[in-house]
């Protein structure tokens, strides 16, 4: 999904930059106040929307022009801090990386909190079962011996074996659209598992026996169904059904 | 919008409700698996010596099946595909319960019913398979299958 400049050649005629083509986008947005009404409802804003516009660039208009009160996360708006995961015409997306003109502006868009996780107020959702399962999985460097004098040093081999799951921005993208996280949130969830596989497969890391004992659990890598959700969700495109089942074979050739 | 005075106190942070580590879900994932295979082959070769091999389909009645039962190797086959099958099938049932039963009670319930279910079936099926005998002693003569001579 790269913008492409669509008028070029009108450009190098006139010598002019094309004016870059608006047209109006109605949202359909999920809100939820629990101070006015435990009800959720749904509401529509019609705004004005450029070709290059983001979904995102549509919500700040309805908020900063419209109505005051919508409450949505965002943070760096350029698809890395990963606070704006939300669900966008039926599909977890971050908002801040879906150009309208992708998600068929031509009919309402659809947007609604993740699911999966309490809902806070309109779009923000409680993180903190995300972030529990994730801190569970220890994700930070476990060796032993003396503290290293110099670099640790790995090969480029090394390095790429796990390089698909150092992308992980924390958006939960992944983890609210798996359907079993949906109805057992005690399961860990993609995310977890895919920052666990970033460490057992890190060739300087001495944890994997600890992460894959944290995973080896009723509510771990075994209650994955490979539905592929979490892969489609993914907004870093990390390919986590994948990741999941190498842990789950680390998991086999670790207990035979 | 309600006059509230009073801060409420901060959620509690989450929890795990706790932990069950252990190699059940990981034996339960490779039984899974290897049964399958071992189905495939068990299921295909049944379905090809009874509707395939010499006289096909028409050669099915009763004097068949205890024919084949009076094989220990038939025994052994049927036993194992029962048994197999069995709990194949009822530790997918289990998964789609723990997937779908949100309630604690719900899940408990059904899975109950679901291993009576299991039991029962076995039991039933191998007590057959090991004590069938097609022509019972002390039986009325007119209840016999026609190839039963004293």
């Amino acid at each position: 999904m790269t913008a492409v400049l669509e008028n070029t050649a009108n450009t190098a005629q006139d010598g002019q930059a094309g004016a870059v083509a608006s047209f109006e986008v109605t949202l359909k947005i999920r809100r939820y106040n629990p101070e006015v009404s435990e009800e959720a409802i749904w509401e529509e804003h019609t705004v004005t929307a450029h070709g290059t516009d983001r979904v995102l660039d549509a919500l700040h208009k309805i908020k900063w022009e419209l109505d005051g009160s919508l409450t949505f996360r965002r943070s760096c708006a350029h698809g890395i801090c990963g606070s704006d995961a939300m669900r966008i015409n039926g599909r977890n997306r971050l908002a801040c990386k879906t150009l309208l003109k992708d998600v068929n502006p031509d009919k309402p868009i659809t947007v609604e909190p993740i699911k999966g996780l309490p809902v806070v107020k309109d779009l923000v959702v409680d993180m903190e079962p995300f972030f529990a399962s994730y801190r569970e999985i220890m994700p930070f460097l476990i060796t032993s011996g003396n503290e290293p004098s110099r670099e640790n040093i790995q090969s480029q081999a090394d390095r790429d074996r796990f390089d698909d799951t150092t992308k992980c921005i924390l958006c939960a993208a992944c983890t609210s659209s798996c359907p079993v996280f949906w109805t057992d949130g005690q399961y860990f969830g993609p995310a977890a598992i895919v920052n666990a596989h970033r460490f057992i497969f890190d060739s300087r890391d001495e944890g994997a026996t600890q992460r894959l004992e944290v995973l080896n659990d009723k509510e771990g890598v075994w209650r994955c169904r490979t539905t592929f959700n979490c892969t489609e969700a993914c907004p870093r495109g990390i390919e986590v059904t994948k990741a999941i089942q190498e842990v789950k074979r680390a998991m086999i050739t670790r207990a035979f | 919008m309600s006059a509230q005075t009073t801060i409420p106190t901060p959620r509690s942070p989450y929890a795990r409700r706790k932990t069950t580590r252990g190699n059940f879900e990981l034996y339960s994932w490779v039984f899974m698996r290897a049964s399958g295979v071992l189905l495939l082959v068990l299921v295909f070769g049944h379905l090809f010596v009874n509707l395939m091999v010499g006289d096909g389909i028409k050669a099915i009645d009763f004097a068949f099946v205890g024919g084949k039962w009076a094989s220990p190797f038939w025994q052994t086959w049927d036993l194992l595909m029962l048994w197999l099958a069995m709990i194949h099938g009822t530790n997918g049932v289990r998964t789609v319960i723990n997937d779908y039963a949100e309630r604690d009670v719900t899940r408990g319930v059904l899975k109950g019913l679901l291993l009576l279910a299991f039991t029962f079936t076995v039991v039933l099926g191998t007590l057959v398979i090991f004590t069938f005998d097609p022509c019972p002693a002390d039986a009325p003569a007119e209840l016999l299958a026609s190839f039963c001579t004293a």
